[in-house]
């Protein structure tokens, strides 16, 4: 997942937000995704993250960052106190997943979500074709120990924001090196050929 | 080992030489007495460069005192934050200018209740006004001015140290570039209180206290104070920590006495740190800095809360905790990230996993310890390009 891919996705997330804006990226990891909002947006960003070596390595880069689980501590940030919130490939991760996308919309003015698609072809047919639960570059992890508690497809996704009235501003898909718009017109078929599907909402 | 008279008689030739600065404006202080023309003890490390801008304040926790690294002249011990500071550490005294101030009602050697009261010619005792967190930082502010710094590149402090620089951030808010409060707290909770109160009991209850006349005799009332210390001790270190450390094990003898001695290991190390605490420090100082502490409540000072203390902010923050720190928990440091949040400051928050408690932040501990350098390095490039600009 690393590499190219992620690199294309932070590309993608970007191009999704204006310049100077106040940015909360949950999930931060080691930084990378609030570099690149810095120097390419001049965006005034913060990071939450779990992992300890993550923290020290946003910390070595000057990125603010706070050690804390988005599960239980999104609380402490106050309603609509960020322009953006940006959640990268970790929605799927959570317990309660709904109750977490709520705690971004009340932070954010607006939010990003990047899910790694689970109706993207190449995992349709390995489970189609070899009946186990699949394994590719984008999900790398075996059902025993695999963080993602909740996947799910950008269909399903964009279904959930429909049913819950969540408002749906943009939707990207992203393929390799390619990105393309998806609506629901050609939903069907972007959930098929995407292996990351990137909503901003709110 | 010499007598105790003999011993201050020393130290306080001692402090004579060590650097001071004669604070001559006056200082109202919050319970409404004025001090002025007042020492206050500082010590330096580093070389403040050209520019101005490699400062690097330290605020001391209760027992500490300006001899952050290197030797301690008035103990000939190393100063206590030798892990983290000096040439090639974490705070590095080859590229930062490292300034470090007594605080008052401390004793060594600034105003603390066994210097002289003007009017009547006597050690203060407890005639010594009684000194908030807040009175500490505004005495320190003075050093500042007359080493000709502006604004600090760090200011950082752990424990009471941590809560100095929360005050100073709140009272001066365009003071420091940036603030590492590590393992404090911003209002003292009851367990804190409780543990302090016990500590001035100790005190008080040693007949040789005496009402804290004890100074005019050249003694000290050596038990009470280091039952205080061992108190203290106890505090600083996890339960997990102390039974890895100490067990069961016995002190130097194959089963138990039968007596009062010192049969355990950790009754023998209680004694020793209790009692070589006598050596260096002032039994009413203790009070006046525990009960400090015991009124530090930033959120009182400012009426709408710790949000409120501070607006405006624009220090950026590190947050630092220890897991195993049950005196100033992950929970009361996470409490001012959430109000340095809420009020939009720049915070960063870190967790450090360890079991050595509330000490471990005078400790090696590499993941600490990279984690300040890390920031400080960090914050060094940021604030120089900041002011090129």
């Amino acid at each position: 997942m690393q590499n190219l891919e992620m690199k294309k996705e932070f590309k993608v997330i970007a191009d999704l937000l204006p310049k100077n804006t106040r940015v909360l990226d949950v999930g931060c990891g080691d930084g990378s995704l609030m570099n690149l909002l810095k120097k390419e947006k001049n965006v005034e960003v913060r990071g939450l993250e779990l992992n300890q070596e993550n923290v020290q390595e946003c910390i070595h880069k000057g990125l603010p960052v706070i050690q804390g689980n988005a599960e239980t501590e999104l609380h402490q940030f106050p309603d609509k106190s960020f322009d953006y919130v940006v959640l990268s490939q970790t929605l799927q991760a959570f317990y309660e997943p709904e109750k977490v996308l709520r705690n971004l919309l009340r932070i954010g003015k607006s939010v990003v979500i990047s899910i790694p698609n689970f109706g993207f072809w190449k995992v349709r047919t390995k489970l189609l074709f070899f009946g186990k639960m699949p394994v590719t570059k984008t999900l790398p992890n075996t059902w025993y120990n695999t963080p993602n508690l909740h996947m799910c497809t950008i269909k399903d996704l964009f279904n959930f924001c429909d049913e819950k009235n969540i408002n749906i501003k943009k939707v990207v898909g992203v393929n390799e090196n390619k990105t393309s718009m998806i609506n629901k017109s050609n939903l069907e078929i972007k959930n098929l050929f995407s292996k990351v599907g990137i909503f901003l909402i709110g | 080992m010499p007598s105790l008279a003999g011993l201050f008689f020393w130290m306080n030739i001692k402090l004579e030489n060590i650097k001071k600065l004669d604070i001559t404006r006056p200082l109202k202080l919050d319970c409404g007495k004025t001090i002025k023309n007042f020492p206050l003890a500082y010590e330096t490390y580093g070389k403040l460069n050209d520019n101005k801008d490699n400062a690097i304040l330290v605020f001391h926790a209760l027992t500490g005192d300006q001899f952050v690294t290197g030797n301690n002249p008035i103990t000939n011990k190393e100063g206590w934050w030798v892990t983290a500071v000096g040439p090639g550490k974490a705070i590095d005294t080859n590229k930062y200018f490292v300034i470090c101030a007594n605080v008052i009602g401390g004793c060594m050697g600034s105003l603390g209740p066994r210097n002289i009261n003007p009017d009547t010619k006597r050690p203060y005792g407890l005639d010594f006004p009684v000194i908030t967190i807040k009175d500490m930082v505004r005495a320190q502010e003075s050093l500042l001015d007359h080493l000709g710094i502006k604004k600090l590149l760090c200011a950082t402090g752990g424990s009471m140290g941590g809560m100095q620089l929360l005050q100073f951030c709140a009272t001066f808010p365009d003071k420091a570039f940036s603030a590492i409060p590590i393992a404090c707290s911003s209002s003292h909770s009851a367990q804190n209180i409780a543990l302090n109160e016990l500590a001035r009991q100790a005190i008080m209850a040693d007949p040789a206290w005496d009402n804290g006349q004890y100074v005019l005799k050249g003694i000290q009332p050596k038990n009470g104070l280091a039952v205080a210390r061992m108190v203290g001790h106890i505090s600083y270190l996890s339960e997990k920590g102390m039974q890895e450390k100490f067990g069961r094990k016995l002190q130097e003898k194959a089963d138990y006495e039968f007596s009062f001695n010192a049969d355990f290991q950790v009754e023998s190390y209680l004694r020793h740190q209790g009692y070589a605490f006598v050596e260096r420090f002032d039994a009413n100082s203790v009070l006046y800095i525990t009960r400090a502490m015991d009124y530090f409540d930033l959120s009182k000072q400012f009426r709408g809360g710790l949000v409120e203390a501070f607006k405006n902010q624009k220090t950026k923050f590190l947050i630092i905790s220890f897991s195993s720190d049950w005196l100033y928990t992950t929970k009361d440091n996470k409490d001012i990230v959430i109000a340095l949040n809420a009020s939009g400051a720049d915070v960063s928050y870190s967790e450090i996993i360890t079991d050595k408690g509330h000490d471990s932040f005078l400790l090696n501990e590499p993941q600490f310890l990279k984690t300040l350098k890390g920031f400080i390095d960090s914050m060094y490039a940021k604030f120089r390009n900041e002011k090129r600009i």
